[in-house]
């Protein structure tokens, strides 16, 4: 594992952080369908999203 | 009662369960075949952190205050996608360092501070208390609607009745398993594998449960998500706005506080400590492990909103939110269900009681108990012999209390707090210990003192903010000052410091507290003045990634190996202190080795903890048992620095040297082009001048008929005349060029010095004659053989001799020419009596463009009425040929004449054939 892998680690960390956080999050919060709002639709969705990067982050070409 | 029987079959079958396959786990690791070498079972085993309050309390969140339960779970994925920089490096240093426990870690980072570690450990029991107590109202809450069901009432909880409550045998029995399998070794470092796999077998068990609840309640009570959001939006409208972010205590801050406030306490509560570092196996493991983590949460979290959905239509029949995962499959009038539920919920309260009470007894005996009977004269515990079975004893006992501690706390108080509320109340105590942490891993500068202010600020203010306020709503003390402030003091209010009103009460709490926690911390360290140990400690943390941190044990100081074996067998016992110091009981009094002092040390820290192992260390080493090792890896980081500062100013100061071999280069071509070009300019003249005569005399013969025959024989010998000289001068040209260039072929034979410099005076006899010179020779002996070209030779002697004459005084002449043996060859010297040449002069005599410079300032002078003294390149194809001979040729003063000294030297040629010429 370099310097590279973990400098993308960092950043994918912020970046969850800041999708996370309230000023991001609040573009999500709008309605979906039958009155429900698409926030946890979109929760659910970057932190799978998050999961798999960081998987392929991980796991990749830096097993060994 | 049917059913209860079942239950209770059931449900201590399970833990009957739990301990077969920790001995599995145990015996596999006896026979290192161990299981826990996995990073799947590292990655499970962290799921510790979902609790019964995960289970339970997470549909209960979403239908109280919608998303807010998200955050639990969010913050910890954040930290484990850092986890491969920051829990590595946490995982490293406890290693090197044998650290057993958070209080054990903080207190070792700041010099091995007991007083330290006993505050994180006091207050880690403070805090998580309760968290042990929800567990068991957990089990006893959903064991009553397990068996009572329909009827809801919680049960009365009491200490009269505790027989009655299986809350209290739950504990009992994981007190058994924790003594069994948690304090297998002396030594907390050691891993406790069968306890591992147990844990990660529950992380399965409460999975499996919870995603099977959910498909029930998606796909059987309802026919897929569609049907269960239309059916919700359809029945209750008021639902359908519950998830959005309007919804989060606090609003957008309360999010934020929150999110922060589970990342933070996920590093900082003592099981994760224990699952993440302690019981690590391999710091690869964290690869896996940081995202299999998030990914289990994801997983656990996916059917929190239909359930609380389906619960929410379930109406009076599901009862209270926290209940519905257990309520939904008991209203559908299932009895197999609701009884894997129950055993999830059991496995995520045991799991967590088990890691918690194993953290917290490790830090009650090492920081707390051991250090004050240590202290305690009257025990008189340091001439006992055998201490190693008190260390256990100790243990043991703290496991017991802990349980029971918590089982009061669950008894008395337990009904008045609501799930949620001591979770998070918790995670806020746990949080004082990030900042001490995290800055202590990456600031060198935090310092104990700073560190315990900012933990202690920081405690004091959650106590305020959060603990008191929360006792006082559960009717225990007058809530007046939560409205009115203490003392009618306003700013104090415990909800709204200082008059910062609207944010949640979490927020509000984590803000206050970090805020003093981190300004004493730092404010304090910017002016502390830390020990040496403090230091150097400071910077193994720090520097814990870094390769150059591997330590070396050095130490100052000196202990026999008797007593340095006396000291570990009394702590340790005889058979691992044999294994620790490679030697049977040693009686002599030879000083013990470095690496024995740092292994005695390393295995006392195991047990002990680190400030306990120090002080004890210090009780038999006589000296300073300063940790050297620890500041020469600090030196070495320094000198690497200054060795790295040295090289580059070594190569500045090279390029600096080269820059002006450069200019200098530059500088000498420069002037070389300047006199190659007066050379050129030089050369042109000289051989105009003779052309320009020749021409006009021959102008004059064609011309003029009348010349007489006198007239014009005089015109043809000066015709004849600066012919020659042209094309001497040519050939001088040429042999400048050859010389240069290296293309000059020399014919070297044998030859007489002497005989070639008097055949060359002789050439030029009438010269000197037509000057006005009077010349001398002062031969040698015997010949003077050498190896030359005698052509060339020659002329370089003709040439010196032409030289001298043009220089010797105008009026009165004289040159002197001498040959004489001279070490091992000959010199020749060519003396004058003009005005000879200053010293600086000398060497660019033989440069040929100089001398040209210097011939044509002389003619500019006046000083002679001559025609130019020759074309200045006399001496540079002289110095040249005789180099080519493997001889010298310089300028010196003239002793006996006064003016210039040519010398000439050449080796003599070799002997057996010296006769030869």
């Amino acid at each position: 594992m370099r310097k590279r892998a973990e400098s993308r680690l960092l950043a994918l960390t912020i970046l969850a952080l800041l999708l996370f956080s309230p000023p991001l999050l609040l573009l999500f919060d709008r309605p979906l369908g039958l009155g429900f709002s698409a926030l946890p639709v979109a929760i659910y969705l970057i932190w799978a999203l998050v999961i798999l990067i960081s998987a392929l982050i991980l796991e990749g070409r830096h097993e060994d | 009662m049917r059913i209860e029987g079942l239950v209770l079959t059931i449900s201590f079958s399970y833990l009957a369960l739990l301990f077969i396959i920790a001995a599995w786990g145990d015996r596999r690791a006896e026979q290192r075949r161990s299981l826990v070498n996995s990073p799947t079972i590292y990655a499970l085993s962290i799921a510790v952190y979902c609790t019964a309050w995960t289970f339970y309390g997470s549909v209960g969140r979403a239908a109280t205050t919608g998303l807010s339960y998200l955050l639990i779970y969010l913050g910890p994925t954040l930290a484990m996608l850092c986890g491969w920089m920051l829990i590595r490096k946490m995982i490293r240093i406890a290693r090197a360092q044998r650290i057993t426990s958070i209080a054990d870690f903080i207190s070792a980072r700041y010099g091995k501070s007991g007083a330290l570690g006993a505050l994180v450990a006091a207050i880690a029991i403070v805090a998580i208390m309760p968290y042990i107590a929800l567990q068991l109202k957990a089990i006893t809450v959903s064991y009553g609607i397990l068996t009572e069901y329909p009827r809801q009432t919680p049960p009365a909880l009491s200490l009269t009745g505790f027989w009655n409550d299986k809350a209290f045998w739950v504990a009992l029995v994981l007190a058994v398993f924790i003594i069994l399998f948690g304090t297998r070794h002396l030594d907390a470092s050691e891993r406790h594998e069968g306890m591992v796999t147990a844990i990660a077998f529950e992380s399965l068990v409460k999975l499996f449960a919870f995603v099977a609840v959910g498909v029930f309640a998606t796909f059987v009570l309802y026919q897929g998500p569609a049907d269960l959001f239309a059916t919700a939006a359809q029945l209750l409208p008021e639902a359908a706005h519950h998830f959005g972010l309007e919804q989060i205590p606090g609003g957008a801050l309360g999010w934020f506080g929150t999110l922060i406030l589970a990342m933070l306490a996920f590093i900082t509560l003592p099981r994760q400590f224990q699952v993440l570092v302690v019981e690590n196996v391999n710091e690869e493991h964290l690869k896996r492990a940081c995202w299999l983590f998030p990914f289990y949460l994801l997983l656990i979290n996916l059917f929190v909103i239909p359930i609380a959905l389906a619960g929410m239509l379930g109406g009076s029949t599901t009862g209270e939110p926290d209940n519905y995962v257990l309520t939904l499959p008991l209203s559908a009038g299932l009895n197999g269900l609701p009884m894997l539920v129950f055993i999830g919920g059991l496995s995520a309260a045991t799991s967590m009681m088990i890691v918690e009470t194993i953290a917290l007894s490790t830090m009650v005996s090492n920081q707390l108990v051991m250090p004050l009977l240590l202290r305690w004269r009257a025990l008189q515990l340091d001439q006992r012999r055998d201490l190693s079975g008190w260390l256990l004893g100790i243990r043991r006992v703290a496991i017991v209390f802990i349980l029971i501690l918590g089982y009061l706390y669950h008894a008395l108080i337990g009904e008045a707090y609501s799930l949620v509320t001591i979770g998070l109340v918790s995670f806020a105590a746990a949080a004082q210990f990030a900042p001490a942490l995290l800055l202590g891993l990456y600031w060198r500068g935090a310092s104990r003192t700073g560190a315990a202010c900012g933990m202690i600020a920081g405690i004091l203010v959650w106590a305020w903010t959060l603990l008191i306020p929360g006792f006082a709503l559960s009717g225990w003390l007058d809530t007046g000052f939560i409205e009115q402030g203490p003392f009618g003091i306003e700013t104090l209010r415990p909800y709204a410091l200082f008059g910062l009103e609207g944010w949640d009460i979490y927020t509000h709490a984590l803000f206050w507290t970090m805020l003093v926690n981190i300004g004493l911390l730092v404010g304090i360290s910017l002016f502390a003045r830390p020990g040496h140990l403090e230091q150097t400690q400071a910077a193994l943390f720090t520097n814990a990634l870094k390769p150059e941190a591997e330590q070396a044990p050095i130490w100052q100081g000196q202990a026999s190996r008797r007593e340095l074996f006396g000291l570990l067998v009394r702590y340790l016992g005889q058979s691992s202190t044999t294994r620790l110091l490679g030697t049977e009981r040693p009686d002599d009094e030879t000083p013990a080795t470095p690496q024995m002092i740092a292994a005695a040390e390393q295995g006392l820290t195991g047990a002990l903890g680190s400030a306990t192992a120090r002080i004890l260390i210090n009780s038999v080493v006589r000296g300073e048992a300063l940790d050297m090792s620890s500041i020469l890896s600090i030196l070495d980081t320094t000198s690497q620095t200054l060795e790295y500062n040295r090289r580059l100013e070594q190569k500045s100061t090279e390029l600096a040297r080269i820059g002006e071999e450069l200019r200098s280069a530059n500088e000498r071509l420069r002037e070389l082009d300047r006199l190659k070009d007066e050379f050129v300019a030089m050369v042109s003249h000289e051989l105009r001048t003779p052309l320009t005569s020749i021409r006009a005399f021959a102008e004059i013969l064609r011309d003029s008929d009348d010349l007489d025959r006198e007239q014009q024989t005089h015109f043809l010998a000066i015709i004849v005349r600066e012919s020659e000289r042209l094309s001497r001068l040519i050939e001088e040209i040429l042999d400048l060029a050859r010389l240069e260039s290296g293309r000059m072929t020399l014919h070297p034979e044998h030859c007489d010095l002497q005989e070639l410099l008097s055949r060359a005076l002789e050439a030029v006899t009438h010269l000197f004659q037509e000057r006005g010179i009077s010349h001398e020779l002062k031969l040698t002996a015997s010949p003077c053989p050498v190896i030359a070209d005698p052509d060339r030779l020659q002329q370089v002697l003709i040439n010196l001799l032409d030289n001298a004459s043009k220089f010797a005084d105008e009026n009165e002449g004289q040159v002197l020419a001498t040959v004489a043996p001279y070490k091992r060859g000959f010199r020749v010297t060519v003396e004058d009596n003009g005005s000879g040449i200053v010293e600086q002069e000398r060497e660019k005599v033989f440069e040929k463009f100089h001398q040209i410079e210097q011939a044509r300032s002389l003619e500019e002078k006046g000083g002679s009425h001559q025609r130019p003294r020759g074309t200045g390149l006399g001496l540079p194809i002289s110095r040249g040929i005789v180099n080519q001979l493997g001889g010298r040729l310089w300028i010196d003063r003239s002793e006996r004449l006064g003016g210039a000294c040519l010398v000439l030297e050449l080796p003599r040629a070799p002997e057996e054939t010296t006769d030869v010429d």
